[in-house]
């Protein structure tokens, strides 16, 4: 049981080597970009400047995109918590056989295109959409309802991404609390509800922090969603990059909000770090 | 306070215990007395957890009721029936200090603040390891954090303590020290105890009635001594120490209760019945290996009334204080004795006789 902190970095060298070369290294290009000029003919200038910075934060337009990102991102989150770890906890709890069946359920959206996963809320939520269709032929409604193209849609889309995220974060660290735990919370007292807030809820935390984050930083840089579910006002911070560099090709601007994005993140995980601790997680790793 | 105990304290009726198909606890009645220890000793699968599980509110029995101290306990939540439990892997809450891990159970009881800090530092006394309040479960050794499991379990006063093989994640030493340590602990409090474990020494050294179990039967229940030298049956007879077994024919039944019985090779030996017997009734005779003496043909004035053996030492082990033999005898049959070491110990291909008295030759149902 000798600590050795060096292991799981050990272990994680292949991937670190791999994020160094496909991150790390296109990473500094964007930031070398951001300082670029972008000439009126359309042209990039190699220069040092802070202009596109500057740009941003010119007036109230972009910085109120990012804010309602990290608003969008925090309902997300909230949300995807709250239906994450219920069937987290159900399968730590279940002896059933079909568990594994069942957590193979919960993996099955990653087999099917985030794209075509994304597209077909419009098959089921839009004005002639299942739900409409069925309630329009039923004479419950007269007209559509329109569900499309708001924010409830976009976080919609954004759930059904991130929420397996979620459960197995949350799931894996739940399988690793000895159910002898709460058997013990409830021989000295507790009831069923209590043993759960006293012990197992605690020590699952390091599971439901690394599965906030998660989301969090995931919900932070998709495009998709917004894209296809959301309205003119439910644009987010990605969206913005994707139509600065695909659409305009603007590619300083669009890597000078990118590197802005990239601090904001830095500065929340780093917070976040050293208050819920994902340090946590490596250390009950080396301890293994 | 000479108040008589009660012998039926916990008390299972008819209790039975199914997992789909299969039966985990066979129908049984089982009562423990007030203030005792009990071991429920098996091998593993035989269902002692399971009965522990239904007494502790964990398990729901198939069948049958539960009683303490003359109540019966169904129906009541776990959280309600006023249990010390102690699990194989310690079960201390991580992220909590010892402190909150033993006062744990007083949060749910009607203790005030003050009142909780006296009795945590007692119980923290009482299992040897006070001034450890402010420390982490992970800081402390196995046995350290066996000895707070056990003071969060015995601080709130239990009716009956339960443990589920407490000793069995120490290593062989520290085991010793606190399979005494928790003997020791129990006598001081005189807490109704039930103990699971599938070490026969743990059982006989500790407890006041040992219940012997299989494939989800009892198979004999009663004081150590008792189970040990009168096992009522083969498994009981080869689940604790080291017994030989040997294949038999009742010849004649005798009038002091000694039977005369024919070995396999046809010599006639003495044994005393564990029940009746019909003449020519097929069984077996079980010898505790340290009820045979050894001795070379010299050393023997054969009596009267006395079984007699002779046979080859095929092998030995020296275990310290005493010697294990093998010994060869008619028919090939290998016989272990375990003697003290007298002078110096037979060796291997020594000729010797074995002696054994009819009293120790115990004649057993097929
Ligand atoms: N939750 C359960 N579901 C299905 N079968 C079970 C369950 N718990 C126990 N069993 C079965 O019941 C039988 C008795 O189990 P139990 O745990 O009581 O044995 P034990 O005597 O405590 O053994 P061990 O010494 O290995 O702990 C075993 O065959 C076991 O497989
Ligand atoms: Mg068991």
């Amino acid at each position: 049981m000798k600590e050795k902190p060096w292991k799981p970095w050990l272990l994680l060298s292949p991937s670190l080597t791999a994020v160094f070369l496909l991150l790390v290294i296109p990473v500094c290009f964007v930031v070398v970009y951001s300082f670029w000029l972008r000439a009126p003919s359309g042209q990039d200038i190699p220069a040092f400047q802070f202009g596109n910075y500057a740009k941003f934060f010119a007036d109230f337009f972009y910085p109120v995109i990012l804010l309602n990102t990290i608003r969008v991102a925090l309902e997300t989150v909230f949300i995807c918590l709250i239906m994450g770890y219920i069937p987290a906890y159900f399968f730590y709890r279940t002896e059933s056989r079909l568990k594994p069946f069942l957590m193979i359920l919960v993996m099955l959206p990653f087999w099917i295109s985030f794209i075509i996963r994304t597209l077909s809320w419009i098959n089921i939520l839009g004005d002639s959409g299942l739900i409409n269709h069925l309630l329009l032929k039923s004479g419950l409604i007269s007209s559509p309802i329109p569900m499309l193209y708001n924010e409830g849609a976009v976080i919609m889309g954004l759930i059904q991404y991130l929420l397996p995220f979620m459960i197995l974060n949350i799931y894996v660290s739940l399988d690793g609390i000895d159910k002898s735990l709460a058997e013990a919370a409830k021989s000295l007292g507790c009831t069923e509800w209590q043993a759960f807030r006293e012990v197992t809820l605690p020590l699952s935390m390091p599971g439901v922090s690394a599965g906030c984050l998660l989301v969090f930083v995931l919900t932070c840089g998709t495009y998709l969603p917004p894209m296809i579910l959301g309205g003119p006002g439910n644009e987010m911070i990605a969206n913005l990059i994707f139509k600065r560099v695909i659409g305009t090709l603007d590619w300083p601007f669009g890597s000078a909000i990118s590197v802005i994005l990239l601090l904001l993140l830095v500065i929340i995980v780093y917070t976040y770090n050293r208050y819920m601790g994902i340090n946590q997680i490596f250390k009950s790793l080396s301890k293994g | 306070m000479t108040q008589a105990k009660d012998p039926a304290f916990v008390r299972f009726k008819g209790i039975e215990k199914r997992f789909g198909d299969l039966v985990a606890v066979q129908p049984m009645d089982l009562n423990i007395p007030e203030g005792s220890f009990v071991t429920l000793l098996g091998p593993s699968g035989c269902g002692k957890t399971t009965l522990l599980r239904m007494l502790a509110g964990l398990e729901n029995p198939t069948r049958g009721d539960i009683f303490i101290k003359g109540k019966r306990i169904n129906d009541t939540p776990i959280h309600k029936r006023n249990l010390g439990m102690i699990f194989q892997n310690y079960a201390l809450f991580p992220h909590k200090t010892i402190f909150d891990n033993v006062a744990f159970g007083l949060k749910y009881r009607d203790v005030s603040k003050t009142e909780m800090k006296e009795k945590v530092e007692k119980a923290l006394e009482t299992v040897r390891l006070p001034g450890v309040g402010n420390r982490m479960p992970s800081q402390l050794s196995g046995g350290q954090q066996q000895r707070i499991a056990l003071a969060r379990a015995i601080v709130i006063e239990p009716d009956v303590l339960l443990m589920d093989e407490p000793l069995s994640a120490l290593d062989e030493n520290l085991r010793e020290d606190m399979r005494r340590e928790i003997d020791n602990l129990q006598m001081e409090l005189g807490v109704t105890t039930i103990f699971v474990t599938h070490d026969q020494r743990e059982a006989l050294s500790m407890s006041d009635k040992v219940v012997v179990m299989k494939d989800g039967f009892i198979q004999q229940q009663g004081e150590p001594e008792e189970v040990y030298n009168n096992s009522v049956n083969h498994f009981v007879a080869d689940f604790l120490g080291h017994s030989n077994f040997l294949a038999a024919q009742v010849k004649t039944t005798r009038k002091d209760g000694i039977y005369e019985v024919a070995l396999a090779d046809g010599s006639t030996c003495l044994a005393s019945p564990v029940g009746d017997f019909e003449q020519g009734e097929k069984a077996e005779i079980v010898i505790r290996a340290q009820k045979m003496t050894l001795g070379y043909q010299k050393d023997f004035v054969q009596e009267e009334g006395m079984n007699y053996f002779y046979g080859k030492i095929k092998d030995r082990s020296y275990m310290g204080g005493e010697v294990s033999y093998f010994v060869e005898i008619a028919d090939g049959q290998l016989l272990h004795v375990i003697n003290f070491v007298k002078r110096s110990p037979y060796r291997r291909k020594d000729e010797v006789y074995i002696r054994v008295d009819p009293f120790h030759c115990r004649l057993l149902k097929q």
